[in-house]
């Protein structure tokens, strides 16, 4: 096994690369949206709660798990779980935090691609004077499923992907320091900049100025008014508890390999609470100020109830950002698209380093050789995701990569961790070197109450119920008559609820059914190759030792 | 903007800013190589 050397330059670079892996498109997006649908001002009470009882404790975690591996030269998920017990089962554990990150790249650098091209045509005036229907089928233009067909092949959309994902490649290439430190050092700071710059011309949109029909202080209202009756709903304190786990990108792998190269006896405890925080501050204080404002005070109330979720902002943005003319649009479609181009490309390398570090660590590899297995197995899997698009190919990876094995790698590194390593020596591990007095509060809550959250969301998304009604599931399951499975749900997904006709082919033509079902069979082998790569590095390791 | 909907935002922005800027100052004044062994 090689020892990689590399080390971060600086503390601030270090949190700062951190912060960038968690601060991503969702920040922007998911967040607004899912306050919207649970309860106003109210979900920030279950939201808070969550990221105090399970979003910090993992956190801690992850990073103590990483910086423990490292200390034995291991910087991906494999080799740190193998030395966390002695059952040789662990390591395969670890399949999950290489799969989730190949996997989640694959479609996240596409997406990510999209923000690119939308800054180009945000300053070239694309959208200028185009209707809001216009815009919207641009999008769908852009991504080639216009007419509906099988295959999807958008040549605009193609050409932005290469280039999002050889920038990606380049800035890997250029190792920790130079590459992605320096990366999330300029992102960072001009997110921010960009979203502050978005958030108070929002906040200071009155009703009647620049094509306004409300003052965007309704949105906000909105966003911000409390329904303290939802929080009996077991719906509201899921998706709070959902929207931390995704937001800090926990579960991924990623936290637990930048930790690696963290020396042995340097802090973990404050650097990940301000990482921590600090994405907590892009989400709600920013993101949290900019699409729904903006929306209500051109669109109204009742639209954005009906139409809030992530399309719009590619589909729904650009048309409002018109309303301020043409030099203003150009600057806020810069601003808007480039934050979360930022966002994105700072998590997009944080997957790829892991990748890299596994091929680095077990197979002898160097950074060139690993980043371009890394660049080129992304490219592959990203080209079904943008081929498929229009069948739901996208969905899927979304689904089984970027929400199922997230939450269920979570779950088993939190019993792992307090129940295997040992909650002593996982409560000493997180502590050594600690720049804060962590209350010793969250020993209890990191060995009981975070795998406790991380169970009923695992739980909750295989079974949740139609329409997220837990409490008509459960009469319903109590009155005989059985649990009513919403088809997102992953049991649903699995069994295709919702769908009349599941055959694979109709009249010679393969289906959407072929195509979901072909995705994931493709993913399950991406799976297993990873366990099989493990088998083949331990096994290898094993006879050179012998 | 009504009066429980200002409460909540400002008292979940200030408990968010506050601890951001705490641990962030915490980390720019901390150098990270003080558990270097000479």
């Amino acid at each position: 096994m090689t020892q990689p050397k590399e080390k971060w330059g600086t503390r601030v670079g270090l949190v700062l690369a951190m912060a960038g892996n968690a601060v991503g498109l969702g920040n922007f997006l998911r967040f607004p949206a899912q306050a919207v649908e649970n309860g106003g001002g109210a979900f920030i009470i279950p939201y808070l709660v969550s990221f105090l009882l399970m979003g910090i404790p993992l956190l801690w975690v992850e990073w103590a798990i990483g910086r423990h591996g490292g200390k034995f030269g291991y910087h991906s998920t494999p080799g740190m779980l193998d030395v966390m017990g002695k059952s040789k089962l662990l390591k395969y554990i670890g399949v999950f935090g290489i799969f989730t990150n190949l996997t989640v790249a694959a479609y996240y650098c596409y997406l990510e691609s999209w923000t690119l091209a939308y800054v180009w045509y945000s300053l070239t005036g694309t959208f200028s004077g185009k209707t809001a229907e216009e815009v919207a089928n641009f999008f769908n233009h852009y991504v080639g499923i216009i007419d509906g067909s099988f295959f999807n092949f958008p040549p605009a959309a193609l050409f932005f992907f290469f280039v999002t994902l050889g920038l990606n490649v380049w800035i890997l290439s250029r190792g920790l320091k130079k590459g992605i430190e320096i990366a999330s050092m300029i992102g960072m700071p001009l997110l921010i900049l960009f979203a502050m710059f978005l958030a108070v011309r929002a906040l200071t949109l009155e009703a009647g100025e620049l094509g306004a029909i409300n003052d965007a202080v309704v949105g906000l209202n909105f966003l911000w008014e409390p329904q303290y009756q939802s929080l009996a709903d077991p719906k509201v304190w899921l998706a709070a508890a959902g929207q931390i786990f995704f937001t800090l990108s926990l579960g991924m792998g990623s936290i637990h390999c930048y930790a690696a190269y963290v020396r042995e006896r340097d802090d973990i405890a404050l650097n990940a609470a301000s990482a921590g925080w600090m994405n907590e501050f892009v989400e709600v204080i920013l993101g949290g100020s900019i699409v729904v404002p903006i929306a209500v005070a051109y669109l109204g109330l009742p639209w954005v109830q009906e139409n809030v979720g992530f399309a719009m902002g590619f589909q729904t943005m650009p048309t409002l950002f018109q309303n301020w003319g043409p030099f203003l649009a150009a600057l806020a479609g810069l601003a808007w698209f480039g934050l979360l181009f930022f966002a994105g490309i700072t998590s997009s390398l944080a997957m790829g380093q892991p990748v890299m570090a596994f091929l680095q660590d077990h197979f002898n590899m160097d950074r060139k050789r690993s980043v371009t297995v890394f660049g080129s197995t992304c490219f592959l899997l990203s080209l079904w995701c943008i081929f498929f698009y229009g069948y739901g190919a996208f969905a899927e990876f979304d689904h089984w990569s970027g929400t199922f094995a997230l939450v269920a790698f979570a779950l088993c590194e939190a019993i792992v961790f307090s129940w295997v390593f040992g909650i002593d020596k996982g409560w000493e591990e997180i502590n050594r070197g600690a720049d804060i007095r962590i209350p010793i509060f969250f020993k209890f809550v990191i060995k009981y109450v975070t795998p406790l959250f991380l169970l009923a969301v695992f739980v909750g998304s295989l079974v949740s119920p139609l329409n997220g009604d837990w409490t008509g599931a459960f009469q319903s399951l109590f009155a005989g008559e059985g649990w009513l499975l919403d088809p997102g749900s992953t049991i649903g997904k699995i069994l295709h609820l919702g769908v009349e006709d599941t055959r694979w082919f109709i009249e010679g033509r393969p289906t959407r059914v072929f195509i979901v079902d072909a995705t994931r069979i493709l993913l399950a082998l991406v799976f297993i190759a990873i366990a099989v790569a493990i088998r083949v590095a331990w096994k290898r390791k094993t006879e050179a030792t012998s | 903007m009504t009066t429980s909907a200002l409460i909540t935002m400002l008292t979940s922005w200030f408990i968010i800013a506050f601890f951001t800027i705490r641990f962030f100052v915490k980390v720019l004044k901390t150098p990270q190589e003080k558990h270097e062994q000479p």
